[in-house]
């Protein structure tokens, strides 16, 4: 950001801390929070965001964001994405690298990181494992490392060979990075629309067994046990990888996990009218699946919410349902869907914190990796950065696939009326977005 | 329901399409024909009715009739058939429809065009039905979320389902039925289904056709029955209202009618099972199960049998084997549900015209 952030003073909002939630004002200024408390001083020529009835929490971290840039702009750009995403109240955004051309080379990584700069959220790149995502050599990790990647993963698929991931684990061992994996093994899910299972036999479509993601998982921790290396479990869908996931933290092993808001709040029975848009990869899977995945976010077993945003230009999601591509929007909608799925589940803080502190940790950018006042996911004290969410959660409001910030409209909740709101959006000190509009 | 199906069957002795001015045949299916689940049992057993009355057009001389002049049907197949289209085509000529034949070989879609946009473009012709046939599983949905005032006909989709084949099945079934009683068939109504013991063999996860019968079979009261290699078992039967038999030997005595799939060989079936002579000996009809079937059972096959595989030559060539009366009637059945769809409209235009 060229000019200087103004004051800005959040009044009247309860403040989302890891202790407890507090009635106080947040003043922001250059950038860093300078003042928490009640009855805050409004410094002259400040900015005053009302947050009255609202939860004040740390901005969002998403871990899993397709931004499309570079490759594939008529779905999403750099710019697009971000702007979704401080609609979404997030903060930092992790652009995954399965780009065209891939982010394999440090030379796409900058252009991206520097497409990323002057955003209303900040963007991190993760890197691909592999060269091309080809599954085949290693990409350059530590030229990537270099440039400040901390996450590698050739999402979109696996890495199917077992021998190459045992390589680049013990190779990323060194280099203080995070590999993460989409689990899919590729033949057991060839040609697969939707979830094997109930519905797919019904509406006649090839399934991806639950097995493609279980096989793939097994096979990693057995890596992770083998090496040493911490690993990243991307999206996870059925309830057997959750039982793998907890058996491995009961066991000690270095790995986290994430899944998505749309595998908490929907399942294959939303494909009945097939409907590319309920296409998406890894796929809904059974209501028992959702439960499992709900009470592994409670009981830490998986560590955060991701959204996955994978944005779709219309015309690609017009095809018939086996040839569309795999993927849907999450990021404006992933605060409220997260926080209805987990009702009675998880509160709204204990779901933001799953949309903060964790992923923030996961992707290295806490306040353990960085200096305060550049770091992502909270807490909200004096010196952290400014980067700040005000979520209302008695506003209500209807999703209008065509009124979003994304290039694309693949949204699953499109018509749906979703309670709870993020009102305000302030990133490194700037309010981005104020009453659920972008400022620029 | 059976003295409603008496009395409209006295009618269309004369004239079929007088039918069309009951209130009775304004019912009940459409706008699409998408599911066999769209019909239910009262749509199936309207669609055999009038079938038996466009059965008997055939049989005529000039085997035509006007009601859907005016009407344009296209038939738009994006995968290959021979019968079924030519099915479709004949009874829409049949009733004076004019009839549009997408070539998709040699049409935009190969251009690159969308088949949203491939439906969009047809529309505006003013067409009144597709008749479509498509690869992918609900393709036909699709459509009929697209389309703004025609109506959809399934011509089978992917593995999901082919509507006609099962309501052609189960006219055939209630056609030998009947001959066996020395009724009429259309006396039967669907009363003649309920008990009735369907077993369905061979590659099911596959089939579009197996989808469709258990439906509309199991919507008349039979009760299915499925057997096959299990890795040829759809992933998960639940809610499917079908039992599986792990024995076929044990099942086909108590059998009434057996319905035979074609091994998908182009759908990768093959590799589900060890060889096709494995197939042959654990599921193919073959000379020595044709023994143990009653002694009036009824074998019926959606076509193109794969003689030497799920049928034995010799076997296909026996009279309980209908096959060729499957194809004979699907001309009827086509027409009625072509009729059904479309005639309602100029059944109402042609009263608003007529009497104002």
């Amino acid at each position: 950001m060229a000019e200087a952030a103004p004051t800005v003073v959040i009044r009247g909002g309860s403040v989302v801390g890891p202790t407890g939630t507090t009635r106080a004002d947040v003043v922001v200024a250059d950038g860093v929070i300078v003042a928490v408390g009640e009855d805050a001083r409004v410094p002259a020529g400040a900015v005053v965001l009302d947050a009255a009835g609202c939860l004040v929490s740390p901005g969002l971290v998403d871990l899993h964001t397709h931004l499309r840039q570079p490759g594939a702009e008529e779905a999403e750009t750099v710019e697009s994405g971000t702007r979704a995403a401080a609609l979404g109240g997030f903060t930092a955004v992790v652009a995954m690298p399965n780009t065209d051309p891939p982010i394999d080379s440090a030379a796409v990584a900058e252009e991206v990181l520097a497409l990323g700069r002057d955003q209303p959220c900040e963007v991190l790149v993760a890197g691909a494992i592999t060269l091309g995502r080809r599954g085949e050599e290693l990409a350059p990790l530590r030229e990537l490392a270099a440039l400040g990647i901390r996450l590698f993963t050739d999402d979109g698929s696996g890495v199917q060979s077992g021998a190459v991931m045992r390589r680049a684990l013990e190779y990323a061992r060194g280099l203080g990075v995070t590999l993460a994996e989409h689990c899919e093994d590729a033949e057991l899910a060839a040609g697969g629309a939707m979830h094997d299972g109930a519905w797919s036999s019904r509406l006649g479509l090839p399934g991806i067994p639950a097995a493609a993601e279980e096989a793939m998982l097994a096979r990693d921790l057995a890596l992770v046990r083998q090496t040493g290396a911490p690993m990243h479990f991307l999206h996870l869908s059925t309830a057997g990888s959750v039982a793998l996931l907890a058996a491995a933290k009961a066991e000690g092993l270095a790995v986290t996990a994430e899944v998505t808001p749309h595998h908490l709040a929907l399942t294959h029975a939303a494909v009945c009218g097939y409907d590319p848009t309920f296409k998406v990869n890894p796929p809904l899977r059974t209501a028992e699946d959702t439960q499992a995945l709900a009470a592994a976010l409670a009981d830490g077993t998986i560590d955060a919410i991701a959204t996955d945003h994978a944005p779709h230009p219309p015309e690609a999601k017009d095809l018939p349902f086996d040839q569309a591509p795999p993927g849907m929007l999450g990021l404006e909608t992933a605060l409220s869907v997260s926080i209805r799925a987990l009702e009675g589940v998880l509160s709204p803080e204990a779901v933001l914190a799953r949309l903060t502190s964790a992923p923030a940790a996961i992707a290295r950018v806490s306040t353990a990796q960085r200096p305060a006042a550049f770091a992502q996911g909270g807490p909200i004290v004096v010196g952290a950065a400014g980067h700040l969410c005000v979520f209302d959660p008695e506003a209500s409001f209807t999703v209008d696939a065509h009124r979003q910030a994304s290039r694309s409209r693949n949204t699953p909740f499109a018509g749906t009326t979703l309670r709870g709101r993020v009102r305000h959006t302030v990133y490194a000190g700037f309010p981005v977005v104020i009453d659920a509009e972008l400022q620029r | 329901m059976s003295l409603t199906d008496q009395t409209q069957s006295d009618q269309t002795q004369s004239d079929p399409t007088q039918a069309e001015t009951e209130p009775a045949i304004r019912t009940t299916i459409g706008p699409h024909l998408l599911s066999v689940a769209d019909l239910g049992a009262d749509g199936i057993a309207e669609v055999l009715r009038v079938a038996e009355a466009f059965a008997e057009v055939e049989r005529r001389s000039i085997p035509k009739v006007p009601t859907l002049r005016g009407k344009v049907v296209a038939t738009l197949f994006f995968e290959e058939s021979t019968r079924t289209r030519l099915s479709f085509e004949t009874a829409a000529k049949r009733l004076s429809a004019d009839v549009l034949s997408l070539a998709v070989a040699s049409s935009s879609v190969k251009k690159g065009e969308s088949l949203r946009d491939t439906v969009e473009t047809i529309e505006a012709m003013g067409i009144d039905a597709v008749v479509l046939r498509h690869s992918s599983s609900g393709a036909p949905e699709q459509v009929a979320r697209w389309v703004e005032r025609a109506h959809v006909v399934n011509a089978g989709d992917g593995w999901h389902e082919h509507p006609t084949q099962a309501l052609v099945d189960c006219f055939t079934v209630r056609q030998v039925l009947a001959e066996g009683a020395g009724v009429e068939p259309s006396s039967l109504g669907v009363s003649c289904f309920a008990g009735l013991r369907v077993l369905i063999v061979g590659d099911v996860r596959h089939s579009r056709v197996a989808r469709s019968e258990v439906l509309a079979y199991s919507a008349l009261g039979a009760e299915v029955i499925l057997a096959g290699p299990s890795s040829l078992m759809p992933a998960s039967l639940e809610g499917w209202p079908v039992t599986v038999a792990d024995d076929l030997d044990g099942v086909l005595p108590s059998a009434d009618v057996v319905s035979l799939l074609r091994l998908q060989a182009e759908r990768g079936s093959g590799a589900f099972v060890p060889s096709l002579r494995e197939y042959t000996a654990g599921w193919g009809l073959t000379q020595d199960r044709v023994g143990r079937l009653g002694q009036h059972a009824i074998v019926t096959h959606p076509g193109p049998m794969v003689r030497g595989v799920e049928i034995a030559s010799d076997v296909a060539d026996l009279p309980s084997v209908v096959v060729t009366r499957q194809v004979t009637n699907g001309v009827a059945v086509r027409m009625a549900v072509l009729f059904l769809l479309l005639g309602a409209d100029s059944a109402l235009e042609g009263l608003g015209s007529t009497r104002g």
